[in-house]
């Protein structure tokens, strides 16, 4: 026994010289790469890169707007201009209740499209007979593009908030079907078969085990669809709306205010980005046995 | 089962137990009848008897174990588990897969007492039994574990203690160690072992592993590949109905390695053919 620790002990000083010396000697070693395949960031690295790359994207901004001849700068301001634009319109033209109408109608209109996905979406993942009866004709609804829509909404609703609702709603429920129908078919067909050996019910498999199975995927996809539902608030607020960000911004295109434009678009970066941490953090309490295993 | 069967003696074909499993004449088609997997297969497995399943791969061993668990159904012919016919998956027959298949979103214990949820168990026997499995699977200290915190042999412990927790009539097992790596494999057969002398089970297991099936089973049903016939069913006399707790023992048992030259001959056979 002695004599094996005494063994080791040796291979490992050995081993810690070796490394030693061959430094010394400039041993050669695998060059440095920037584009490494399956080569990980630590959170250190990835918040450095996330700060270049905004400190890059704003500098050419304003390198943009320095380069732009005088007499047209206004059409691409600054973005500390925009920045102030954006308080400004915080403390003088209540932009915040704007802000909350427009996050109310996306929120409000997406999860009334998850009520329908999702139902929906697991019942034609479970069911392939029902996935055969209704997927033909939704295949065909994601090719409309939603603004299609507006004036059929119009003549249906008037310019109410209803119609600014379902033209959110329409802009997201197909896309959000498919990747339901995505999400339950990717679950492991073993599960479903375990759990009817064990003598569990339709409903009990259904509802306590595909479901289980595939809630975090869902929960993706529902982030990434409410990240498209931001994109088309400005055209749910182009038409006949007189609060929210998008009719803020179309009014302000009317006067050439470029600045607000921009404010605009930037406070919805913001609010995405916002949503997308609200429904990562949903995510991560909802699922604790989906979070990465530990050290 | 009631009656706590006897340790079966492998060496001697018991007609005063119970028949466990009788498949008569079954044969199952796909593709429209195109391509037949099992070929009209009559099976009759005693009570307490361990049974592997062997043969190359296609061979319709594990489209036969499937059919008894009720996952699929024969095209023609009828199976029977202890005299009910099999219509469907039931609790009866447990199963244990290739995949892992432990629920992700329940810990080690929850996933054992899950079985027994679905039977109406109440929950404090449940709790007490899934403990008590968990130590037969010597998995005690993960009971707390989400199954991506386990590894590949402690899933299948997970899955193997679940199955037994709701107290089958029969034990299936489809390759339930062919995805772990060596050491483990063996550790997992030497669990088994003892499983199947504290839990006094019928068990099938289809398995590619010549070696694994010599040590585990009481008998060997041999397949033809397609279509999958039996090519032949020995009983495992040389082992004189004894139950090797470790594998190295089982070597040097005189006969050992006439039945693994025997039964690599039949494998080396079955490949080649055609």
């Amino acid at each position: 026994m002695s004599q094996i620790t005494t063994q080791s002990g040796h291979i490992g000083s050995a081993r810690s010289g070796g490394v030693r010396s061959a430094g010394a000697a400039g041993r050669r070693r695998r060059p440095k790469q920037v584009l490494r395949l399956l080569s990980p960031v630590t959170s250190n690295q990835t918040l450095v890169y996330g700060l270049t790359g905004a400190v890059v994207f704003f500098g050419l901004w304003e390198v943009g707007h320095y380069l732009t001849p005088e007499e047209s700068r206004r059409f691409l301001p600054s973005p500390q201009h925009v920045i102030a634009t954006l308080i400004r319109l915080i403390e003088e033209k209540d932009y915040l209740s704007d802000i909350g109408v427009s996050t109310y109608r996306i929120f409000v209109s997406f999860f009334a499209a998850c009520a329908v996905a999702i139902p929906l979406g697991v019942f034609m993942g479970c069911f392939a007979n029902m996935r055969a009866l209704i997927n033909p004709m939704l295949s065909g609804a994601r090719y409309l593009p939603a603004a299609s829509f507006i004036p059929l909404l119009l003549v249906w609703f008037g310019p109410t908030d209803t119609q600014k609702l379902a033209l959110l709603f329409l802009g997201v429920i197909f896309f959000l079907i498919a990747l339901i129908l995505d999400n339950t078919e990717a679950v492991q067909k073993e599960l479903v078969e375990a759990a009817m050996t064990m003598g569990a019910s339709r409903r009990e498999i259904v509802m306590g085990v595909v479901v289980r199975a595939a809630s975090p995927a869902i929960m993706d996809s529902m982030r990434n669809m409410i990240a498209v539902g931001w994109t088309y608030l400005v055209i749910a607020e182009i038409v006949a709306a007189q609060d929210g960000i998008g009719a803020v911004m179309m009014r302000a295109g009317r006067f050439l205010k470029v600045d607000i434009i921009m404010a605009g678009i930037l406070s919805i970066g913001i609010l995405g980005v916002l949503t997308d941490l609200l429904f990562r953090m949903a995510a991560h309490y909802m699922f604790p046995w989906n979070r990465k295993r530990r050290g | 089962m009631t009656d706590a069967a006897v340790a079966v003696p492998a060496t001697t074909v018991h007609t005063d137990t119970e028949r466990a499993i009788v498949a008569e004449r079954v044969t199952r088609r796909y593709l429209g009848g195109r391509f037949t997997a099992v070929d009209d297969i009559s099976l009759d497995v005693p009570e307490g008897q361990v049974v592997a399943f062997v043969g190359p791969s296609g061979c319709g061993k594990t489209t036969m174990l499937r059919m008894i668990a009720g996952l699929e159904d024969p095209s023609e012919g009828d199976i029977h588990v202890f005299d009910k016919p099999v219509l469907g998956p039931g609790p009866d027959r447990g199963m244990v897969f290739q995949a892992y298949t432990s629920f992700p979103w329940l810990t080690a214990a929850g996933n054992v007492e899950y079985g027994m949820k679905i039977l109406g168990v109440p929950k404090e026997e449940r709790r007490e039994k899934a403990m008590k499995l968990l130590e037969e699977v010597h998995l005690s200290k993960f009971a707390n574990a989400y199954p991506s915190e386990l590894s590949g042999g402690m899933k299948q412990r997970v899955a193997i203690a679940r199955t037994l927790a709701q107290n089958p009539d029969v034990l299936l097992m489809d390759e339930p160690f062919g995805a772990l790596d060596a050491q483990v494999r063996w550790e997992m057969q030497e669990m088994m072992i003892e499983l199947i002398e504290v839990e006094k089970k019928t068990v099938v297991a289809v398995t590619h592993d010549i070696q694994e099936a010599v040590y585990l089973a009481d008998r060997i049903v041999f397949y033809t590949r397609s279509p999958g016939r039996i090519k032949e069913d020995i009983i495992l006399d040389f082992k004189k109905g004894q139950r090797f707790p470790k594998k190295e023992e089982l070597l040097n048992e005189p006969g050992y390695i006439d039945i693994e030259r025997q039964l690599f001959a039949w494998m080396r056979e079955e490949i080649q053919a055609d």
